[in-house]
């Protein structure tokens, strides 16, 4: 098995090689487009399951689904009409604030509420006793104390309900917390001293989120350095004796906050026969889940409702302290509870990128076959783990051996959770800037070099893209060749993601007699439109217009969803919305068949009419023929059929090209234009499939040249929890963004969908820049972000390519 | 945000009236409301001034312009004389933050902003500015802190207007109830934090700014603004420039040379101003000015590359200034 796998734990998700039961399903052998059109598309046989629908052809044969059909919601959004959390009011609701920890680590001794209490408004007061988040210690006995340890300035500790938000606002000031503070540390190099202050008194673990993150369990931990987690391929000094060539870099990323324009939040109304919540989540059964186990109550007692939601990328998926917090109010009031995060607590408490310090070698023959990948990485996810980065080394290149070491190390700060492609920006930061000066040293052209080694058949159309496009054209092979303070430079690096599949996805399709037809499932839509994908299939199927469908999603009262991460939504749940609606158009012709006089076999459905295929029946309307149904509605619920090609192990990935212009003079960097090729199974509607390529590009110029979660080394406090000083690209900064989307036909589904969330642009853009930046000016830049001060201090270094900035 | 209560008046001499007892007067709210949200500043009054009509407008006299202290900065940066005589002032104005920002921004509240520094923006630290002896940015993160003339106190100055109307020789018009109106030259409004670190300005707190007064420019006065930070849209400025020139034909018969991000209060350099005064502006005299605007420069543990921006950013914009070279399309704004 491919080493990353046993990284990840996306709950729910199955990695293709462990599903390996016997399968008794009844199955038939179909012909499914495979490869890429006008590259290397051809047919392949795929045995499925008997109850499969019909294979879909390549997408210029479809007439809704592959379509940039406009988003069903948009209307919704963009006049104010669609209803976040935030706007969630209900009769009674009252207002949640936390009380949070002044100071980056101390016992609490005792929290004084009664002046709260007291203040006009109030309704109740929460004392935290059990603090979601972050790393828990392996002996919990090390730790006697009543309330839980703060270790980060930001960690919450109480709340208060009150009938308005600055009520709720001045009464939590009012909490008095009485601290017996503790020696702390909040810089990564010094934590990995022998002295440092300890942010645990003994080993910790952090589970992963259902979004993945979190580190591994099985290794040993020293002082606030917890592992290393080893993988090893091969013998890796005999690997780098064999090569030609080694290069080495020392390449330092930051913390990164994941700053979703809507922050973290609830409304809790509890009942004594139900919890209603609405969340700002992207896993309505990953928030059922943890309510019910945190207060102990059956699932079938919680319901979680997320019609639309802000953004997540990665940091969404449990109850979270705000959540049980807001729960615990409301059972004590009798009245819904609001309690959204404000932006403060949303940089401090609720998740990061966790930072990178990587040592990476690589050793190569003079003809670019790589010997040996050798990375030891440190990070920091705060008072968590997850900071591993080897994913692109292991995953993107073949090698003769590996060795990679990665190791978390504490500091107290707010714990990290799983981001966008988690651990694979700082990797690929690291090792696509290396593969790149591996072509400087071999004389080779970066792309050359990537033929020779990357063998995934879809990137090599994706790097033909990329060498015949005019942007990589107008490239010019010789570092710091342009004259004058302001230098052009063009780069390009890949990236890679993982097919993950979530058993845990089903859907329901009713068709009325009045021939209207609804989809229902628990599934959210994080943003990347997947509404709008339902009413695709369903006009595909039904041949009603997608703006008619009803898509009724984002509530655990429907059938259970997948959890939104690991890009794992659409390509799990697409083929049980297909599968669904297949099936219900089935039952549907049977029923109406004998009103007509034919058999259900004669009839099909095609451009919302139903025709027979003999001719014996004069072409009849959808809505008409609804008309004849013999019951009111016909329902069928869908679940995920397993992947057609288990043995399978897929990847998918992409290959992106910055432009930047540097100014020498004022080490200010400009990304001008990007070209973004990438691959996604069969795209089920490119302009959504875009948004999020261009959206992850943006995200990640935005990390690679700006975002950096700043703490002050002498007391531990953020000093940039707003966005004014935590710096977000801007419109200014946004480049001129071409995306070329490659289908990928990969026979595994009803569908055929794949993911784009991790792999689009977020992983590569940064070595992209990176590579692009030695291009204009001869120098390369090893540390994010690159702002003026780390660029004009990679160009006075004496040796530039032999040190860090 | 603290509770506070709300006196909105519609004359001058109403919210003079209301000015006492801690009262805080608002106009645009833009910086005082960010700094009400993070508590650093917990008026239990604030005094609307927004509506008093008479404090709108740009007026042309004789002497030169009056503008009120509620224009704002995109009216500023928009109106057609300011674009033709006085083109630093556009130039900085539209410069300043973000354009929904300019839309509500007033050039009162612009020139009045307390400094900016994250410790003091920031009601965790109680610093010197604050009344405490103690200034965090010295040990602490100072990246984008002063590099000169800062003193006890590294916060910078974070008022483009501020950095034009210097260049420009302006004044402001305070008015109180009991002592009625005086006029204080830009360069006499800011306090330098070694002077006394809890006071920003001159300004009294039962006074009001009303306006600000610009002197006609001499005869072939050209100028300009520039601002560079770390990003295009919606940052502070690392480095930033206001640049006056005097021109008789192509020799500078005298040189204004301001600097905002440098210092805790906006500054002139005579060293820079030295070195165009009476000679042709050249790429070579204007680099000159540049790099004899550093001298003296002693920068933090953390901004030294400020003081290889200031220089380019001097450079360029007097080269911007004297029609010899293009607006930087980068620069912030």
């Amino acid at each position: 098995m491919n080493p990353l796998l046993s990284d990840l734990t996306l709950e729910g998700a199955l990695p293709q090689a462990e599903e390996k039961k016997p399968d008794s399903t009844p199955k038939k052998t179909v012909q499914m487009p495979i490869g890429v059109p006008g590259y290397t598309l051809h047919e392949e046989p795929r045995e499925v399951p008997e109850t499969e629908p019909p294979v879909w052809p390549v997408n210029k044969d479809l007439k809704y689904v592959g379509q940039s059909v406009e988003r069903w919601d948009g209307p919704a959004k963009v006049s104010g009409r669609a209803k976040y959390t935030a706007d969630v009011q209900l009769p009674g609701m009252l207002y949640a604030k936390f009380a949070n920890a002044s100071v980056p680590h101390a016992r609490v001794v005792s929290v004084d509420t009664s002046a709260a209490e007291r203040y006009p408004g109030v309704k109740a007061v929460h004392v935290i006793t059990h603090v979601i988040g972050g790393a828990v210690l392996r002996d919990p006995s090390l730790e006697q104390v009543k309330y839980p340890v703060v270790r980060y300035a930001g960690q919450p500790i109480a709340a208060v309900a009150a009938t308005t938000p600055y009520a709720a606002e001045e009464a939590a000031a009012l909490i008095k917390i009485d601290y017996e503070k503790l020696p702390f540390v909040v810089d990564m190099d010094k934590a990995r001293e022998e002295n440092s202050p300890l942010v645990f008194p003994g080993a910790a673990d952090q589970a992963g989120s259902a979004g993945g993150g979190g580190g591994p369990r099985n290794v040993s931990q020293t002082g606030n350095v917890h592992g290393p987690a080893i993988k090893k391929e091969g013998d890796i000094e005999q690997g780098l004796k064999q090569a030609d060539v080694v290069v080495e870099g020392r390449y330092i990323t930051q913390v990164q906050t994941h700053s979703a324009l809507e922050t973290h939040g609830v409304v809790a109304d509890w009942k004594p026969e139900m919890l209603t919540v609405w969340a700002s989540t992207q896993g309505t059964a990953s928030v059922r889940e943890e309510f019910a186990a945190f207060f102990n109550i059956p699932a079938s007692q919680v319901r979680v409702i997320t019609e639309f939601m802000g953004g997540g990328f990665g940091a969404k998926f449990g109850a979270g302290n705000h959540g049980v917090v807001a729960a615990a109010l409301s059972k004590k009031t009798g009245a819904p509870v609001r309690l959204m995060l404000d932006r403060e607590e949303e940089h401090l408490s609720v998740g990061n990128r966790p930072s990178s310090d990587q040592m990476l070698r690589i050793g190569a023959k003079k003809d670019g076959e790589i010997t040996g990948i050798h990375l030891v990485s440190y990070g920091t996810a705060g008072c968590g783990t997850g900071a591993g980065c080897s994913g692109p080394a292991s995953n993107l290149y073949k090698y003769t051996a590996l060795h990679t070491e990665e190791n978390d190390v504490f500091i107290n700060a707010g714990p990290g959770a799983a981001m966008r492609a988690p651990g694979h920006p700082q990797g690929a930061w690291a090792l696509e800037q290396t593969i790149d000066e591996l072509a400087v040293k071999l004389e080779m052209d970066p792309i050359d070099l990537r033929e020779k080694t990357d063998p995934h058949p879809v990137r090599r159309v994706e790097r033909q893209i990329v060498r015949e496009s005019d942007l990589w054209k107008s490239r010019n092979p010789k570092a710091g060749a342009d004259t004058g303070p302001v230098k052009r430079g063009v780069g390009l690096a890949q990236s890679v993601w993982y097919r993950f599949v979530s058993g845990n996805s089903n859907a329901e399709v009713r068709v009325h007699k009045d021939g209207s037809i609804e989809v229902l499932s628990a599934v959210q839509d994080i943003g990347s439109g997947i509404k709008t994908v339902f009413a695709q299939i369903i006009a595909e199927q039904f041949g009603v217009p997608p703006a008619q469908v009803a898509i009724k999603i984002g509530d655990t009262n429907y059938p259970q969803g997948p959890n939104s991460g690991g890009s794992v939504t659409t390509l799990s749940i697409t083929p049980v919305v297909r599968d669904a609606a297949w099936q219900a158009s089935q039952k549907f012709l049977a029923d109406i068949a004998p009103a007509y006089g034919a058999s259900a076999g004669d009839l099909v459905l095609v451009d919302g009419e139903v025709r027979s295929k003999s001719g014996k029946m004069k072409p009849v309307s959808f809505k008409r023929a609804a008309a004849k149904m013999t019951t009111d509605q016909i329902t069928v619920q869908a679940k995920r059929v397993p992947d057609y090609d288990r043995n399978k192990y897929l990847t998918y990935g992409g290959v992106d090209v910055a432009e930047v212009k540097v100014d020498t003079e004022l080490g200010r960097i400009q990304v001008t234009r990007v070209l973004s090729v990438h691959d996604c199974g069969r795209p089920m509607n490119p302009s959504l499939v875009k948004s999020q390529i261009n959206g992850g590009i943006i995200q990640g110029i935005s990390y690679t040249l700006y975002e950096n979660r700043l703490l002050d080394p002498n007391y531990g406090l953020m000093v940039n929890p707003n966005l004014d000083m935590y710096k977000i690209a801007g419109s200014r900064e946004v480049p001129e963004i071409d995306v070329r989307l490659v289908e990928s036909y990969i026979g595994q589904s009803s569908t055929d969908a794949s993911g784009i969330g991790e792999a689009a642009g977020v992983v590569s853009i940064g070595a992209a820049i990176g590579n692009a930046v030695y291009n204009a000016i001869g120098v390369r830049v090893r540390r994010m972000p690159m702002t003026p001060s780390v660029v004009l201090a990679a160009l006075r270094r004496p040796r530039p390519e032999m040190e860090l900035a | 945000m603290n509770a506070f209560t709300l006196a909105d008046c519609t004359t001058v001499d109403g919210a003079l009236s209301q000015l006492k007892d801690g009262a805080v007067v608002k106009a645009g709210g833009v910086d005082l409301l960010d700094r009400m949200k993070n508590g650093t500043t917990q008026p239990e009054k604030l005094v609307n001034i927004r509506n008093i009509s008479a404090l709108r407008g740009i007026e042309e006299t004789d002497k030169g312009l009056k503008i009120g202290a509620l224009a704002t900065l995109t009216e500023i940066s928009e109106h057609p004389v300011i674009r033709k005589q006085y083109q630093i002032l556009s130039d900085a104005c539209g410069s300043a933050a973000t354009p929904h920002i300019r839309n509500m921004a007033t050039v009162g509240g612009n020139l009045l902003q307390p400094v900016q520094c994250w410790y003091y923006r920031s009601a965790e630290f109680q610093c010197l500015r604050k009344g405490k002896d103690f200034c965090f940015a010295f040990n602490g993160l100072n990246q984008y802190h002063a590099i000169m003339d800062y003193g006890t106190c590294p916060a910078v100055a974070p008022s483009s207007s501020a950095v034009a109307l210097l260049g420009l020789n302006a004044a402001v018009e305070l008015v109180s109830a009991k002592r009625g109106k005086r006029l204080v030259a830009i360069k006499d409004l800011y306090v330098h934090p070694d002077a006394n670190p809890t006071k920003f300005t001159v300004i009294e707190p039962d006074e009001l700014l009303t306006g600000v007064m610009i002197p006609k420019p001499a005869p072939g006065t050209r100028s300009a603004y520039q601002k560079y930070g770390e990003k295009d849209s919606f940052d502070w400025a690392v480095a930033d420039a206001g640049i006056v020139l005097e021109m008789d034909g192509n020799t500078c018969r005298r040189a204004v040379v301001t600097m905002g991000a440098a210092s805790p209060v906006v500054r002139r350099s005579p060293q820079a101003e030295a070195e165009l005064t009476g000679k042709p502006i050249t790429e070579a005299a204007a680099r000159a000015a540049g790099k004899a605007a550093m001298q003296g420069a002693t920068p933090l543990s953390m901004n030294a590359y400020k003081v290889d921006m200031f220089p380019v950013a001097i450079y360029r914009t007097v080269l911007l200034a004297a029609g010899q070279m293009d607006r930087d399309p980068r620069a912030a704004g």
